[in-house]
């Protein structure tokens, strides 16, 4: 299945990528996701690492590691929020 | 509900009057207006990225639960994203409600949330250069407190 995936503020200046199509095999979950781009070693094994302060938004909504994807997903990798 | 994310600035007292000047029912509106800070002259700008579509959802969301918990008549939240600086206005929130009680609760609770689940960022330029601006832990517990027991 493929899946839409954005990043923003410091994760996306860090990760050096705003958006991307990635395709990953169904079934899946938010943590299958981070395990897969985590593989990719460098900044994403460090910056998405276990531990590190992170969020993920499943079609706009806030995620967590067990929530289910499907395809055409939109998910969002982003810091904690500072707005106000 | 008036849910705006712009790059413009906003005029109190034209958003504050939209809600009560044909509604009668309305006896209290409680404002809360945030603003940049600079301190010590340190801070040159203040960028605002978001997430489209999310952040209006989100604050939305947040609007709908304060409306769940408090007798709220309409309420108005406006966040400014794109560059600031120091002293501008980037955030109101404004209730209207029959009582003050209502309207003072629900600002703050709103705001309290917008702090810490709405998707923006803040990133600061100063003598130092850029710097994303990291979340407070105060933050968080300042929006835990609203949780049941």
């Amino acid at each position: 299945m493929t899946l839409k995936l954005l990043f923003f503020a410091r994760l996306r200046e860090t990760l050096g990528v705003s958006r991307e199509s990635l395709t990953l095999e169904a079934p899946a979950t938010v943590a299958v996701l981070l395990d897969h781009l985590r593989a990719r070693g460098g900044v994403w094994a460090t910056e998405l690492a276990v531990g590190r302060n992170f969020r993920i938004a499943v079609n706009q909504e806030m995620a967590r590691l067990d929530t289910p994807l499907s395809a055409g997903d939109e998910v969002a990798v982003f810091p904690p929020v500072t707005g106000g | 509900m008036k849910i705006a994310v712009q790059t413009e600035a906003f005029d109190l007292n034209a958003e504050v009057s939209a809600l009560h000047r044909n509604n009668p029912s309305v006896g209290a509106i409680a404002t809360f207006l945030g603003t940049v800070r600079g301190e010590s002259g340190q801070v040159s700008e203040m960028a605002l990225e978001h997430y489209p579509g999310m952040t209006e959802k989100a604050l939305a969301t947040i609007v709908e639960e304060a409306q769940s918990r408090w007798a709220v008549i309409d309420a108005t939240v406006i966040h400014r994203i794109g560059s600031l600086a120091p002293c501008d206005a980037i955030v109101l929130v404004a209730v209207a409600s029959a009582h003050r009680g209502d309207a003072f609760a629900a600002c703050e609770f709103i705001m309290d949330f917008l702090k810490t689940r709405a998707p923006f960022w803040k990133k600061e330029t100063t003598t130092a250069g850029g710097q994303w601006v990291d979340a407070r832990d105060s933050d968080e517990s300042a929006a835990q407190r609203w949780d049941p027991p």
